[in-house]
């Protein structure tokens, strides 16, 4: 038997009834990346776990130093969680534009993303070096460690992600709102609404329990 | 300027890993020379370095995890005899540092960098053949995928020359892999390995559930996917679910080691048994990420060879998820003696007793499939026969040592290392090994040497009971595990045991590289001209072998499960096909570039070099953002070169 033998016209199978049931052949490449990015992103959400547990298990390890309640502000988390949320609504708005193929106004709501994204930045680089001239950096006890490395390493996802958008800014502008780059820029909005899920976790687990 | 590197790294006081390193040297130089001679070179960056296709892709793990194999044999075969030879006053030929060393690369090297290379090989190689499509859904990060688990196995093998390995066993259990008690290079080249073999592993599992998920033939409902399929899907499942968690855990470490911090110290509130409970929360579902495509190779087999439909196939499926669900409810069982009490071990001894529930379904409906079925006793086929005996076997010890006074006795004993090589020899080599035969004709276009294989089988089964029967005596008379010296010279007769079943598992690996010589020496007289030599069921065998890079001219039409069984059923559909154009991937050396990248950054990690470090990041960086920029990555075959292209290769017939 030769692949010549295999000639049957894909339409023999009742498309209409069999792509519910997942029978209507492979998948258009938008649908595939989106859920091939959703899959990567689930994986990250199971590495936040790991941190998570991990910070759960040691955040009363303090080693005689500083706990959470006197070290943590809830005002400034507040106003830094509010700057994460928001541009995860501008960020949406941008991603509607971008669908309508509106450049100009995708430009402005990425822009104001990056603005809300690196406003978080500095105020968690404020607290966290604020932290560390008390001397309650990640190496005074376990507790800190964990503290560190959690909202730390969803820092670094943040960091990430700003890096991400300018550089899919860079390739609207260059090549317009173009098929491929709109599946990128799709990429990029899950991940940045995927980093308010997990900050939801950071600022309910860590700060809002840590904090009393 | 070279961080902690220096002359003294080169362990030139131990001349064993030098020769050894001096050998394999010899034998890459010789094989670069002769690659460069012939002017190969050309043609293995084009079709295999840079190569996106799956199926070279799954050709290329293969080739690593044999490779690996060797390496892994040669630690297992020097424990061995050490433990044979060093009895009473006898000390043997390893010092306990290098033995230290020897144990903890064995371990590491055959589960992260033989399994898996065999395993995920085997998947990359058949799964998109069986869904009837053309390739994985990113076909890019597959090429990544792989070439960073070759990265980690090439720093692996570099600590033999560069510096030492790691003493703390394949674990790593702080606090003996902290700081305070490796301090030197040892430990940071098994973290760092396994993190870069770890993200290609991820990017493999989110590949392989998107292309399973994603991208099927026409008609190929989930309920008419070939079990293989369903294996691997459970898999990559589980590899999604389970390896950020070793990434997770691993990082941890890697910070108490590199920042200072402390989640596993002795000090400042670490917590040592939290790395036990992360790192296990891996490594239980680890053992079904190998073993689950090992049963789905097996159930193919089955199916094929007694010419008969798989018995039950809806309960092999439901099998299979039970057992990917339960996989992640076990991981206590690894330290019942974590002194967590009674009730916590009750739950986990039972959970883990009721894994051995869909896993006894499995064994009936493969026993079943062959009942009455008209077999052919091919190697593949003894593979299967050896492998249920022998897993069966094995699952019963370690439904034992699921109960927990049962396993406070024989935790940490050979009994332990007896039973986990029992499933893992048993069930995933047994399981690649059968699969190696199975789709090698489809691979290259011709059989294997049947007697070959089946004396290779026979070494195998003999050499494994040979070598690990005894340790369950042994474990049982109290010897524990990782002994450099034996003090009980009563334990020595079982000892030459099992050195001369470790000799007979190597002549097992002895006749597979005569079974590969022979074969390919003879493979004018074994060419599969039919696409299909076993009489198959499944899509794989509708096409030529080997197929075309882009698997099928025109995606196959799916009706039933056994696709291919029902076309051949119904009779051939008729021969002028309506080719269309398609898409295929272009090929890409990112994935070799970010593989060097990483092999660099990494080993300037492990010995602190940080500029080296800093170099490496940004470059990796520059690549992914040009690679990042790029569009046109598929080239499209039209209607019309697809026509001609089919007919030269199809009239002209295979090369004679």
């Amino acid at each position: 038997m030769t692949v010549a033998a295999l000639d049957i016209v894909p339409s023999a199978v009742p498309t209409g009834i069999a792509r519910g049931r997942g029978g209507g052949g492979p998948a258009p490449k938008r649908t595939v990346v989106a859920y091939g990015f959703w899959i990567f992103l689930l994986s990250d959400f199971v590495l936040f776990s790991g941190l998570f547990a991990a910070y759960a298990v040691l955040s009363d390890q303090t080693a005689g130093g500083p706990t959470g309640a006197e070290l943590f502000n809830l005002r400034n988390v507040f106003i830094e969680t509010m700057c994460l949320l928001f541009s995860s609504y501008t960020c949406g708005l941008g991603a509607l534009s971008a669908e309508r193929r509106q450049q100009g106004h995708f430009l402005i709501f990425a822009a104001l993303s990056f603005l809300l994204g690196a406003a978080f930045l500095v105020i968690e680089s404020t607290e966290f070096a604020g932290m560390v001239s008390k001397g309650a950096g990640p190496s005074r006890s376990a507790f800190l460690s964990g503290f560190f490395t959690l909202v730390g390493t969803h820092g670094v996802h943040v960091t990430g992600g700003l890096l991400w958008l300018v550089y899919m800014v860079a390739q609207v502008v260059a090549k317009g709102l173009r098929p491929h780059v709109l599946r990128r820029l799709l990429c990029w909005s899950l991940f940045w609404h995927a980093l308010d899920i997990v900050w939801v976790g950071v600022f309910t687990l860590v700060y809002l329990m840590g904090a009393r | 300027m070279l961080g902690r590197l220096s002359w003294a790294a080169i362990p030139l006081d131990q001349p064993l890993p030098l020769y050894a390193m001096g050998a394999v040297g010899i034998v890459m130089l010789v094989v670069l020379g002769i690659v460069t001679v012939k002017g190969w070179w050309p043609y293995l960056w084009r079709e295999w370095l840079t190569s996106v296709d799956h199926k070279r892709i799954g050709v290329m793990y293969v080739i690593l995890g044999l490779v690996m194999l060797l390496r892994g044999y040669s630690d297992a075969i020097m424990m061995r005899t050490q433990q044979a030879i060093a009895v009473g006053d006898a000390q043997g030929y390893l010092p306990p540092d290098h033995y230290d060393q020897i144990f903890s690369a064995h371990g590491t090297i055959m589960i992260f960098f033989v399994a898996m290379p065999l395993v995920i090989g085997l998947m990359n190689f058949a799964v998109p053949l069986q869904l009837g499509v053309r390739d994985v859904a990113f076909p890019t990060l597959n090429s990544v995928s792989f070439w960073l688990t070759a990265t980690g196995s090439l720093l692996i093998n570099v600590s033999l020359v560069i510096g030492s390995f790691s003493r703390a066993s394949w674990w790593g259990y702080p606090p003996l892999s902290e700081l305070a008690f490796s301090p030197d290079e040892g430990v940071d080249y098994y973290l760092w390995s396994l993190q870069i073999s770890g993200i290609g592993t991820l990017f493999t599992g989110v590949n392989f559930v998107t292309t399973i998920l994603k991208l099927r033939a026409p008609g190929m409902l989930y309920f008419r996917m070939p079990v293989f399929c369903w294996t691997a899907l459970a898999a990559n499942m589980l590899i999604v679910a389970a390896f950020p968690v070793l990434t997770a855990t691993f990082a941890m470490l890697l910070l108490d080691r590199y920042l200072g911090m402390h989640f596993f110290t002795n000090e400042a509130g670490g917590n040592q048994m939290m790395y036990a409970n992360l790192f296990w929360a891996w490594g239980h579902p680890e053992v079904y990420i190998l073993v689950l495509p090992a049963f789905g190779v097996f159930s193919e087999v089955a199916a094929t060879f007694s010419g008969k439909g798989l018995f039950s196939y809806r309960s092999m499926v439901l099998a299979t998820l039970g057992i990917c669900i339960l996989s992640f409810m076990v991981w206590l069982h690894h330290f019942f003696t974590m002194g967590a009490g009674a009730d916590v071990n009750s739950v986990f001894g039972i959970m883990s007793s009721i894994i051995a529930v869909p896993t006894g379904a499995k064994v009936f409906n493969w026993l079943f499939t062959l009942f009455r079925g008209r077999i052919v006793f091919t190697t593949t086929v003894l593979f299967l026969i050896g492998f249920m005996i022998t897993f069966v076997l094995g699952g019963l010890t370690g439904v034992l040592l699921a109960v927990p006074p049962v396993d406070f006795v024989l935790h940490n004993s050979a009994f332990l290392v007896a039973h986990f090589h029992h499933v893992i020899i048993g069930g995933v080599v047994f399981g690649a090994l059968a699969g190696i035969n199975y789709w090698f004709p489809k691979a290259f276009g011709f059989t294997l040497d049947e007697r070959w294989g089946k004396a290779s089988f026979w070494c195998w089964l003999i050499g494994f009971y040979l070598a690990f029967m005894p340790l369950y005596v042994l474990g049982l008379m109290g010897m524990t595990r990782r002994l450099q010296h034996i003090s009980d010279p009563s334990w020595q007769p079982l000892l030459l045991v099992a050195e001369a079943g470790a000799i007979v598992i190597f002549l097992g690996i002895l006749c597979q590289i005569a079974q590969l010589y022979v074969s390919i020496r003879t493979r004018q007289h074994r060419r599969d001209l039919t696409g299909d030599p076993w009489n198959g069921r499944t899509l794989e065998w509708a096409t030529s072998s080997p197929p075309p890079a882009y698997n099928f001219a025109v995606l196959p039409s799916v009706e039933t499960i056994d696709a291919f069984w029902n076309m051949k059923r119904k009779g051939l559909p008729p021969a002028e096909p309506a080719y269309q154009a398609i898409e295929m991937p272009r090929n890409s050396p990112i994935g070799f570039i970010i593989a060097f990248l990483a092999a660099v950054t990494g080993f300037a990690l492990i010995w602190h070099i940080w500029w080296i470090v800093i170099l490496g990041l940004l470059a990796a960086a520059v690549t992914v953002l040009v690679f990042g920029w790029s569009e046109n990555r598929e080239h499209e075959i039209s209607a019309n070169e697809m026509a001609r292209i089919e007919q030269a290769r199809l009239g002209l017939g295979r090369p004679a």
